[in-house]
């Protein structure tokens, strides 16, 4: 890191620092040096915290109105909606915060797969990433189950019974997560203490991933190191904050779109009905943003096999940093893995798409191509694209682009360094 | 701004294929659509319609489903039917609850009061399920928001009633209807034409209850929807407002150094 010294000019500030450095980290933080060519897609770091301390600040208050009882549950839930002072609107932001939520850290994610942040010496960074998103997953999931209506107990139902696919211990280790012979009290119940524990494991790790941010610094739209500070960074307040803050900004206008004016339409209706272990809703379907992976469990025929894609499907991503060969980090400069990455994106899409739809037919067809396809870009494209694909020239600084200079003297340095490392 | 652009187009597109879902359920008739008052950013609700919403519900629906989650000062409240306390008082007292146990240890019935929850038809599921023939009529509290489609599909199944086509055969007790899922439901036609009389002097024709039942049933379903969309508005000029002044703040912030933003 590039902090120099920092001493309070206080006498008292002093004394604090010397026996906790707050205040240096007060000032590492404010000074902390930014590429000054970051674009709006990495405003969305800043977003994401944003709505994990909203979805920690509603929980904490729904929580003390909601019972979490499967006789009392549904009734509870329509108490914080009818009879909770602006009840509805903390209900509202907290379901619709999930989707934004989620909607904000797949474009976090897919950012990083454009300009390669996820590469040396980012890698550490990249995996805590994905924990939190695992994390986030089973937060959504098990807090979607809480207002026991149809969906919930369906969905529970569907997700838990996935661990009885494993071999031997498959059926012991599902009744061991119902607390019984089915999803009932005990699941709810167990649910609504592991909901309300993840979101603070999630900002640890948080805490982590900005720390493990900040030893190797920001990667940037053009994926070159930068010497940290020069005429390429600027300090983080104000040139940063203000512009996430207006990203934000941006941001809360659509989310309070949602909250106000389309509460629902992100949710499904029959979480409306109360759950009822006798009679199993026509469809049932996770939540939009746990649609492609769904879509790849359901692609498989035998049902371990499809637990273990699923799983696998994040998994690779883990691992994302060594199966990327290429040591160029962005996109930029690599013109055939843009248009595999966006064919990535198309895949995604699709497979969000075919695992909102009943698995049968062309539906089912789609989705095993996708699923096929979207473990080939990253077993097969990626390893062997990194090697064979030729970069177009790198520029020396992130100066000389930003400010428009002479391209041709800033490339002196071509793409021949990078091949000879390879 | 132009990436501003490509997210509000990726946004649409994520969540085109959500709403498809919708699409995708199929094979009913295209709903019945109706320009409800509550709908679009302003959308409030037609008190008159509340109220005969109201009497329909308790004089046709209330027979045998449930507002188990309702209360009667509910009827009192802003934003919905705004009956008078003394008019949601005197609509209380028609029912009677079991309260109780009195200092003697006894249970013993009592004129519902304004803090009392809507007196349900039947004493439990069971009961009430073995009164309709093995079919369960819902709980109509939050029932708009419990079925793809919300207040149109309402509208729909209660306007849906038809003539089996030719060569369907119905069951005893089942019914044929255009929306309802299957085209089969176990609940008879419940309105007809002067079916109830309403105070106001509006004409009781099948199509105008339906619309004052279903109005009622979104009100039930959303009962704070008229403060949401108030405080909606407020949220989102607010937002633009200080989305603005941000904006001009980080322009004057960033022309300290070459970079554009």
């Amino acid at each position: 890191m590039s902090d120099h010294e920092y001493t309070p000019k206080s006498k008292v500030g002093k004394w604090f620092n010397d026996r906790l450095p707050l205040l240096t980290l007060a000032n590492h933080l404010t000074d902390y040096p930014t590429p000054k060519n970051l674009n709006y897609w990495w405003t969305f770091g800043g977003i994401l915290t944003f709505c994990l301390i909203t979805q920690i600040i509603t929980g904490i208050v729904l929580g003390m109105h909601y019972v979490a009882h499967a006789d009392l549950a549904f009734q509870s839930v329509e108490h914080i909606m009818r009879d909770v002072n602006y009840g509805w609107l903390i209900r509202y932001v907290h379901a619709n915060g999930a989707s934004m939520f989620f909607l904000a850290v797949y474009i976090h994610i897919f950012r990083s797969l454009y300009y390669g942040s996820y590469k040396s010496p980012r890698e550490v960074i990249w995996i805590i990433g994905m924990l939190i998103y695992f994390l986030m997953m089973a937060t959504a999931f098990m807090g979607y189950v809480l207002p026991w209506g149809q969906m919930s107990f369906w969905g529970a139902t569907v997700i838990t019974n996935l661990f009885s696919a494993i071999p031997l211990v498959g059926e012991s280790i599902t009744n061991w997560l119902w607390g019984g012979y089915s999803v009932d009290n005990p699941t709810l119940t167990r649910f609504f203490s592991l909901h309300y524990l993840f979101p603070f494991l999630i900002l640890g790790l948080v805490v982590l991933h900005i720390w493990a941010l900040h030893v190797p610094g920001n990667n940037n739209p053009i994926g070159i190191d930068i010497k940290k500070p020069s005429k390429d960074t600027v300090p983080f307040h104000p040139y940063i904050v203000i512009k996430d803050a207006f990203a934000l900004l941006i941001f809360l206008l659509i989310f309070a779109f949602f909250v106000f004016f389309s509460p629902n339409i992100l949710g499904h209706a029959d979480n409306y009905i109360e759950a009822n272990p006798l009679v199993t809703p026509a469809h049932i379907v996770p939540e939009w943003y746990l649609l492609p992976f769904y879509a790849i469990l359901r692609s498989v025929p035998d049902k371990l096999l499809g637990v273990i894609a699923m799983f696998a499907a994040i998994f690779v991503l883990v691992i994302l940093p060594w199966l990327d060969t290429s040591k160029v980090r962005s996109t930029v400069f690599r013109p055939i893995y843009k248009q595999f990455y966006w064919f990535l994106v198309a895949d995604v899409l699709i497979l969000g798409y075919v695992g909102a739809m009943p698995a049968e037919g062309l539906y089912l067809l789609i989705a095993r191509v996708a699923t096929a396809y979207y473990f080939a870009h990253f077993l097969i494209i990626l390893p062997f694209l990194g090697l064979k694909e030729k970069t177009t020239p790198l520029p020396l600084s992130i100066t000389e682009p930003v400010l428009g200079g002479s391209a041709d003297m800033a490339m002196a340095r071509n793409n021949s360094d990078f091949k000879e490392k390879l | 701004m132009k990436i501003f652009l490509k997210l509000i187009f990726l946004f649409v597109i994520i969540s085109s294929l959500i709403s498809s879902r919708a699409i995708a359920a199929g094979e009913q008739q295209e709903l019945l659509k109706v320009d409800w008052s509550f709908k679009s950013f302003f959308g409030k609700f037609d008190r008159a319609s509340l109220q005969r919403g109201y009497q329909v519900y308790t004089e046709v629906c209330a027979s045998c489903h449930s507002l188990k989650h309702l209360s009667y000062r509910n009827l009192a409240e802003k934003g919905g039917p705004e009956f008078t306390e003394l008019e949601a008082k005197a609509i209380a007292s028609n029912f009677e609850v079991t309260d109780g146990p009195n200092s003697d240890g006894e249970m013993f019935e009592r004129p519902a009061k304004l803090s009392d929850k809507f007196v349900m038809p039947y004493a439990n599921v069971q009961e009430a399920i073995a009164a309709n023939g093995g079919a369960y009529p819902p709980d109509m509290s939050v029932l708009v928001k419990a079925r793809k489609g919300g207040a149109n599909y309402i509208y729909s199944v209660l306007m849906g009633y038809d003539e089996p086509p030719a060569g369907m055969e119905l069951d005893d007790g089942v019914y044929y209807n255009k929306y309802m899922y299957g085209n089969k439901i176990k609940m008879s036609s419940p309105l007809d034409d002067d079916i109830v009389e309403y105070a106001d002097g509006t004409k009781a024709t099948i199509d105008q209850m339906a619309k004052d039942v279903t109005t009622f049933l979104q009100w039930t379903a959303e009962p704070h929807l008229e403060t949401r969309h108030k405080l909606g508005f407020r949220v989102i000029i607010y937002l633009s407002v200080l989305t603005v002044l941000v904006y001009f703040s980080m322009k004057k912030i960033w022309s300290r150094i070459e970079t554009k933003v």
